[in-house]
C-alpha cells in the first residue's frame, strides 16, 4: 500500500525529533473507478445536503445554531471509506456530512434540524446533537473538545471488549487548544486504546487563525510528547484522506495505540450562519474554491478515467431528489407532541 | 421551471434587513454557491450565495431597500433556456409563510403542561408510606466495607462494571475502598489513571455510551469540579438531547464535604450543585447499610448516579443486612427515628449529628422525627410531608452552604405541599457561608453540631 501521508513518531527513540518538518502532503493516491465514484456521489450528497440546510436557515425553518460542513467535504468521505462495520465516530457541532457518511439518512437529519418529531433526536438536540447507534455515531457534541476524551472512552470500550473495532474521533484546529485533548492523548498512548484523533484543520477557530490561536502550527505533531504518530494530509483530496486513513485503521486496529491525523481543508461558509466573515478575504475563499474543491477535483479524475456527462448528471440527479426528499419530509414532520417535553430525562425502569 | 430567491435570515434573531447590493444582474448565469447579493443586517454585512443554478431572470427587489422583510421574495431564478416571461412561484416552493413561528399555545395548553410539571416531579403523598422491607439478619460493618463489598458484588455479577479512578488499584484506593479489589478483577477492571479528572471522566463517559458500566472514583468530590462539564454536559444531557438514543449508565462516587482539617479547597459539600440538575441521580448514604444499598442500586441503574460519600463516615461501624441480595431503592427516604413534636430531615453525615440532637431533646422531652434522606434527586418528598403533617414542624440539617442549598429546597417542598399543617416557619441548620477555614477552632464554629440543632428546634416547638 501507497504511504498516504508523510508519517512521523517522535519519541524516545527518535533523536532528531525536533527538527521534524512538514513536508508538502502527498496527493492523488489510487482510487479504483468504483471508488471515485462513490466518494464524488458521496461528497455532493453533503454539499447538496448543506446548501439545502442554509436554505432553509435562510426561510427560517432551521433555528439556532447552524454549522455548515461545505468545503470539507473530503475529510469524513475519504475517512469513512478506510473504516468498516462497528467502527464508531465521533465529532465535534459540525456533524451534519459525519452523520450523512456514516450512512444515516438525510430525513432525519433535516428534520431534526427543523425540529420535527421525525429527527434523529425528536427535535430534542438539533443541529448539533443527533446519534445513530445503529450507524455508530456517537454525535454531535457542542462543548468544544468535550467529544475527543469521550472519543477516547469509545476506543476504551473496544479494548475492554477485547475486540479490534477503532473509533475515528474528529475535532478541529479550535479544539486542539483545550487541554482535555491532550489528557485524553496521554490515557490513549497510556492504555494503547485504538483512537483516531482527526484534527479538521480548517485554519480558523470561529474567526480566530490558527496563527493566533496555536503556539503549535503544526498540529501534526501534536500526540509527538506521547509518542503519537501524526500525519499531515490534503484534506481537499479524498484520495489522498482515503490512503492516510488506511494507514491510520492499519495502526490502531493492529493494537499498536492511537493516532493522530492533521487533516488540512477548509470551510467555505460561515462559522456558523450568522457570521459575516470578516477575518478572511473573499479572495482567499474564492481560491480555495476554484482551484482546491475537493468534488471538482474528483469529477476531473472520473473524466480522464472516461466518465461521460450522462453518469454525472444521474448522479447529480440523483443525489438532488435524495436532498429534495429530505427537505420535504423536514417540513411536513409535525413538531414533536408536548408530551416529549418529559420523555428522554431518565432512562425508566 | 423557475424559483424564487427570498429574503435569508442571517441569524437566529432577524426578521428584516436592508438588501444592500446586487452581485449578479438579470440575465447572468448563477451556480450553486456564488454570491449573488450583499445584505445588511443590524449586525453585520453579510452575503447572500444562490442554492440552485440557473439565469438570474428577475429582480423583485432593487438594491439599497430598507427594511425587507425575512422571507420576501427577492428574485427569481430561471432554468437554462427557459424564457424570463415564463417565471412564476415554483409549484413545490414553499410559501414564505412557512418560516412562520407556530401560534402560541392556548393559555389552556400552557396550564396543562405547568400542571405536568408539577406532577412528573413530586410523588404524590398517598403512596409514602410503603414500609421499608425487612431484610433479617445483620451484622457489623463499617461504610468502607460496605462499599467495598457493594462494588465487588456488583463486578462479579456484570462483566460490563469496572472501577477507574486515582490510586484505586496498586494502591488499594486513597481511602481504602478499593482494597482487594484489584486482586480479585485485575487491571483490566480495576484502572488506575493519572492525575486527568477532565479527561479519565469523558473517557468513561464515552465508555458508558457505548454500553459499558463504569465506576468513576474520584479521590475527593472537589476534584471533579474539573470535569463538571463531562458529568452534565456529557453524562446528564445526551439522553435528552438525542431523543432517548444514547443513555449514560454510570456511577460516579468518592468522599464529599468537610474532612478535617483540610481547608476551604478540599472540605465542599456538591449536594446541591448536582441535585439541581436533570438527567441526574443523587444519593448520599449515611449507614453502611445505605452504603451497600444504594451503591449497588446505582451501579445497576441504566443512568448517571452521583454518589456522595463522606471521608469521616468511612471508618465508622453500622449493622447492615448480611442477605446477599441486599439493596437500597433510590429516591427513597428512611426515617431513622420516630418522632412527634419535630421533624429533623438530614443526609449523609448530618444524619449523624440529627440523632445525637433527637436524643438530648428526648432527654429534654422532645420526641423528634429524624428523616435521613438517602436521595437527594429524586427527594423523597412524600415521606417528609408525611411526617410534617404528624409533627407540624420542620428543621433542616446540612453541611453545605445555606444559599440555594438542600435545606431551602426542602422547606420550599414543605410549605408547597404542606404549608396549612405547619405551626411554625421551618428552619434550617447548616455551614457557615464562608470558605471553610483550617484553623481547629474555627473549623469546628462552621460545621453543624448536634447543639445548633437543638437550639433551632427549641426556636419552633
Amino acid at each position: 500500500m501507497a504511504q498516504a501521508a508523510e508519517t512521523r513518531k517522535r519519541g524516545k527513540d527518535s533523536e532528531s525529533s525536533n527538527s521534524v518538518t512538514s513536508q508538502p502532503p502527498a496527493t492523488n493516491q489510487a482510487m479504483s473507478r468504483e471508488q471515485l465514484v462513490k466518494a464524488y456521489g458521496d461528497m455532493l450528497l453533503i454539499r447538496r445536503f448543506e446548501e439545502k440546510a442554509g436554505q432553509l436557515y435562510g426561510m427560517g425553518l432551521i433555528g439556532g445554531f447552524c454549522h455548515l460542513y461545505i468545503g470539507q467535504e473530503a475529510v469524513v468521505v475519504g475517512i469513512q471509506m478506510a473504516l468498516s462495520e462497528g467502527d464508531q465516530v465521533i465529532t465535534s457541532y459540525r456533524d451534519h456530512g459525519h452523520m450523512l457518511a456514516t450512512g444515516m439518512e438525510p430525513r432525519g437529519v433535516m428534520a431534526e434540524l427543523t425540529g420535527r418529531s421525525g429527527g434523529y433526536s425528536k427535535g430534542k438536540g438539533g443541529s448539533m446533537h443527533m446519534f445513530s447507534k445503529e450507524k455508530r455515531f456517537f454525535g454531535g457534541h457542542g462543548i468544544v473538545g468535550a467529544q475527543v476524551s469521550l472519543g477516547t472512552g469509545l476506543a476504551m470500550a473496544n479494548w475492554y471488549r477485547g475486540n479490534d473495532r477503532v473509533c475515528a474521533t474528529y475535532f478541529g484546529d479550535g479544539a486542539s487548544s483545550q487541554g482535555q485533548v491532550y489528557e485524553s492523548f496521554n490515557l490513549a498512548a497510556l492504555m494503547k486504546l485504538p483512537c483516531i484523533y482527526v484534527i479538521e484543520n480548517n485554519k480558523y477557530g470561529m474567526g480566530t487563525s490558527l496563527e493566533r490561536a496555536s503556539a503549535s502550527h503544526d498540529l501534526s505533531v501534536n500526540g509527538a510528547p506521547w509518542s503519537i504518530p501524526g500525519a499531515k494530509v490534503d484534506g481537499m483530496d479524498v484520495t489522498a484522506v482515503k490512503a492516510a486513513a488506511d494507514v491510520a485503521v492499519a495502526h490502531c486496529r493492529s493494537g499498536a495505540g492511537p493516532y493522530l491525523m492533521e487533516v488540512q481543508t477548509y470551510r467555505y461558509r460561515g462559522h456558523s450562519m450568522s457570521d459575516p466573515a470578516k477575518y478572511r478575504t473573499r479572495d482567499e475563499v474564492q481560491k480555495m474554491r476554484t482551484e482546491r474543491d475537493c468534488i471538482e477535483a474528483v469529477r476531473h479524475l472520473l473524466e480522464a478515467a472516461g466518465m461521460g456527462e450522462d453518469e454525472f448528471k444521474a448522479i447529480d440527479a440523483a443525489v438532488k431528489a435524495r436532498v429534495q426528499e429530505a427537505a420535504d419530509f423536514a417540513q411536513s414532520s409535525p413538531e414533536p407532541d408536548e408530551r416529549e417535553l418529559w420523555t428522554d430525562v431518565l432512562v425508566e425502569g | 421551471m423557475s424559483t424564487q430567491i427570498l429574503m435569508p435570515a442571517l441569524s437566529p434573531t432577524m426578521t428584516e434587513g436592508k438588501l444592500a447590493r446586487w452581485l449578479k444582474k438579470v440575465g447572468e448565469d448563477v451556480r450553486a454557491g456564488d454570491v449573488i447579493a450583499e445584505i445588511e443586517t443590524d449586525k453585520a454585512t453579510m452575503e447572500v450565495e444562490a442554492v440552485d443554478e440557473g439565469k438570474l431572470s428577475q429582480i423583485l427587489v432593487e438594491e439599497g431597500t430598507d427594511g425587507v422583510a425575512v422571507n420576501t421574495p427577492i428574485a427569481t431564478l430561471s432554468a437554462d433556456g427557459e424564457a424570463a416571461s415564463e417565471t412564476g412561484a415554483k409549484p413545490g416552493a414553499p410559501a414564505p409563510t412557512a418560516a412562520k413561528q407556530p401560534a402560541p399555545e392556548p393559555l389552556e395548553d400552557r396550564k396543562v403542561v405547568a400542571d405536568k410539571a408539577v406532577a412528573a416531579q413530586v410523588t404524590p403523598a398517598s403512596t409514602a408510606a410503603a414500609p421499608e422491607r425487612d431484610w433479617g439478619p445483620t451484622k457489623p460493618m463499617t461504610v468502607r466495607e460496605a462499599l467495598r463489598d457493594a462494588m465487588a458484588a456488583e463486578m462479579r455479577a456484570d462483566d460490563r462494571v469496572f472501577l477507574l479512578g486515582e490510586e484505586v488499584a496498586q494502591y488499594q484506593g486513597a481511602y481504602k475502598i478499593s482494597q482487594g479489589l484489584l486482586d480479585e478483577f485485575g487491571p483490566r477492571r480495576i484502572i488506575d489513571t493519572p492525575i486527568t479528572e477532565h479527561g479519565f471522566t469523558g473517557m468513561a463517559v464515552g465508555a458508558a455510551m457505548d454500553g459499558l458500566r463504569p465506576i468513576v472514583e474520584f479521590m475527593t468530590f472537589n476534584f471533579a469540579m474539573q470535569a463538571i462539564d463531562q458529568i452534565i454536559n456529557s453524562a446528564a444531557k445526551t439522553l435528552y438531547m438525542s431523543g432517548g438514543q444514547m443513555g449514560c449508565p454510570i456511577v460516579f462516587r468518592g468522599p464529599n464535604g468537610a474532612a478535617s482539617r483540610v481547608a476551604a479547597q478540599h472540605s465542599q459539600d456538591y449536594a446541591s450543585w448536582y441535585a439541581h440538575c436533570p438527567g441526574l441521580k443523587v444519593v448520599a448514604p449515611w449507614s453502611a447499610a445505605d452504603a451497600k444499598g444504594l451503591l449497588r442500586t446505582a451501579i445497576r441503574d441504566p443512568n448517571p448516579v452521583i454518589v456522595l460519600e463522606n471521608e469521616i463516615l468511612y471508618g465508622q461501624t453500622f449493622e447492615c443486612p448480611t442477605d446477599e441480595g441486599f439493596t437500597v431503592p433510590i429516591g427513597k427516604a428512611k426515617v431513622e427515628r420516630t418522632g412527634k413534636h419535630v421533624t429533623i430531615v438530614a443526609y449523609s453525615i448530618m444524619v449523624g449529628v440529627a440523632m445525637k440532637a433527637a436524643e438530648t431533646l428526648a432527654e429534654q422531652g422532645i420526641e423528634a422525627e429524624v428523616i435521613n434522606l438517602r436521595s437527594l434527586r429524586p427527594l423523597d418528598t412524600a415521606a417528609i410531608v408525611e411526617s410534617v403533617k404528624k409533627t407540624n414542624r420542620v428543621v433542616t440539617v446540612e453541611e453545605g452552604w445555606p444559599y440555594a442549598g438542600i435545606g431551602a429546597e426542602i422547606a420550599m417542598q414543605v410549605i408547597e405541599h404542606c404549608f396549612d399543617w405547619l405551626d411554625a416557619p421551618p428552619v434550617r441548620v447548616h455551614g457557615l457561608d464562608i470558605p471553610l477555614p483550617y484553623a481547629a477552632n474555627l473549623e469546628k464554629l462552621a460545621l453543624p453540631q448536634p447543639p445548633w440543632v437543638v437550639d433551632a428546634v427549641k426556636k419552633i416547638v
